[in-house]
């Protein structure tokens, strides 16, 4: 599955994506997801909570594992996405679509610090040899 | 450098993904996990599962020998083919492996032990060998693949593929195997569901699983055969049991017998021991997922659940946790799972057999 280029990425396998509103959403990549195997449960931050970059803020557990999602860059929770943690295989089926929170960033300019598609894409590959 | 099956090659045409299971590169799953335990649920699945070892007893006395050597009665084992599940034990009342031994003559069983304790297993097996019957043969057989096909549509799906084999595995009972030419086929498995572990040379193993796929049997991964043993209630060697636990200890006393004057190695520590722990079943009653090693809170002191994972035919997560004795069924529990206390209730396991719920 390539890598969508509209989107920025965190070493720790999420993506996130500028939304017309300002706000940011975040999600894990399809690299994260064909690592962790069928999702069975997600728990999101609440809505209102303040995180700083790289903080623990979600998990996702596959059937397999729980894993941790860190927050890509500050900001506050400004919404959690209930279908997602309803379904958590919607991840499974398109990673991409399957926003799990959205930010209100306290700099926007923090997302040119995360990697672009083309560098991810590098950071991956480095990562499965 | 990880060992491969004899079908290694078979699971990365299907696009399995592969892990170091035990030393063993074993296909973990073959695209979804989920999906493959709803098949053996509802249809019918297979499994490589040639990491497990076959060891054959041979020679006078074997029966003897076997008396002391596992801590369930052999003297169970009175028609051809039967098979028994039962723990060996080391002389503390620890579990060195769980396995399952087939009893073909009076000189000739078979036992099947796990893959990651085979080595363990055999040393174990030829020191006792070597202090009580000198005289009997146990060999290793390496040369043996072990297919599972599981599932209420197994026995259709396998006659169909081997049409051979029909006459003579047919009328098999559960727990119970028979030779056809060189396989060996046992009514036997570890999901709960019908179905026949067949044991073939490796040679053969690749154009079996072929004649299989094309009867229309599902690859499935060990992922899968997890959470199909666990919804069946059955232990995992090395999580629910091990060295430092007894069977007792390990819901395991049906496979232990106290009551006859045998004397078998562990006796003596099981009836000395206390009997402060007990595992039992949980299903959990808030959302989560319940983990091996996660803390168990209950009235009667702490406990930790030795397996857990969500289940997929009941669409919920359960567990099986070594908790103190005391704690009783229909008690709400709490566990530890990152920073909160999730409430779940004391169930009797299994929790699925036959593809219907039990709790």
């Amino acid at each position: 599955m390539s890598i969508p280029a509209n989107l920025k990425y965190a070493k720790s396998h999420e993506w996130c994506r500028l939304e017309a509103d300002g706000t940011v959403s975040v999600g894990i990549t399809h690299h994260a997801q064909d690592l962790l195997g069928d999702m069975v449960f997600i728990e999101n931050p609440t809505v209102g909570r303040k995180l700083a970059a790289g903080e623990e803020c979600a998990v996702v557990e596959s059937v397999k594992a729980a894993s941790d999602v860190y927050a890509p860059i500050a900001g506050e929770v400004v919404a959690a996405n209930a279908d997602v943690e309803a379904s958590p295989e919607s991840i499974n089926q398109d990673a991409y679509a399957a926003w799990m929170f959205k930010l209100k960033p306290d700099n926007t300019a923090d997302l040119d610090g995360l990697m672009d598609a083309a560098t991810y894409q590098a950071f991956v590959d480095s990562e499965s040899h | 450098m990880l060992k491969q099956t004899p079908l290694n090659a078979r699971h990365r045409e299907a696009n399995a993904k592969l892990v170091d299971f035990s030393g063993w590169e074993m296909p973990i799953h073959y695209g979804s996990q989920i999906e493959e335990h709803h098949i053996v649920r509802t249809d019918v699945g297979m499994f490589d599962v040639s990491h497990m070892l076959p060891v054959d007893l041979k020679g006078d006395g074997a029966r003897d020998f076997l008396r002391r050597l596992v801590a369930n009665n052999v003297d169970k084992l009175q028609s051809t083919g039967k098979a028994l599940y039962t723990c060996m034990l080391h002389e503390g009342g620890g579990v060195v492996d769980d396995l399952i031994v087939y009893f073909l003559n009076e000189s000739w069983f078979r036992l099947v032990v796990n893959a990651g304790c085979a080595d363990k297993d055999i040393a174990w097996m030829e020191t006792q060998r070597d202090r009580l019957a000198p005289g009997l043969a146990l060999t290793p057989r390496r040369d043996l693949a072990m297919i599972a096909v599981q599932g209420p549509k197994a026995a259709e799906k396998l006659w169909q593929a081997m049409p051979g084999t029909r006459d003579l595995a047919a009328p098999l009972k559960p727990f119970s195997a028979v030779v056809v030419g060189d396989m060996f086929i046992a009514r036997t498995g570890y999901t709960g569901e019908d179905g026949f572990e067949i044991m073939l040379p490796a040679k053969a193993a690749p154009f079996f699983w072929q004649a299989l796929l094309e009867a229309g049997v599902k690859p499935c991964g060990l992922g899968a055969r997890d959470t199909l043993r666990l919804e069946a209630g059955m232990n995992l060697y090395g999580q629910d049991m091990d060295a430092s636990t007894t069977p007792l200890e390990s819901g395991l006393a049906w496979t232990v017998d106290l009551k006859s004057e045998r004397d078998f190695i562990g006796k003596d520590a099981l009836l000395r021991l206390p009997r402060s722990r007990q595992l039992v079943g949980l299903k959990l009653l808030d959302r989560g997922v319940l983990r091996g090693h996660q803390k168990v809170l209950t009235s009667q002191g702490e406990g930790e659940i030795t397996s857990g994972s969500f289940a997929p035919t009941l669409n919920a997560s359960i567990a099986l946790a070594r908790v103190p004795a005391g704690v009783n069924l229909g008690e709400t529990v709490e566990v530890e799972i990152r920073d909160k206390r999730l409430r779940a209730l004391v169930v009797k396991y299994p929790f699925v057999r036959n593809g219907k719920a039990l709790v």
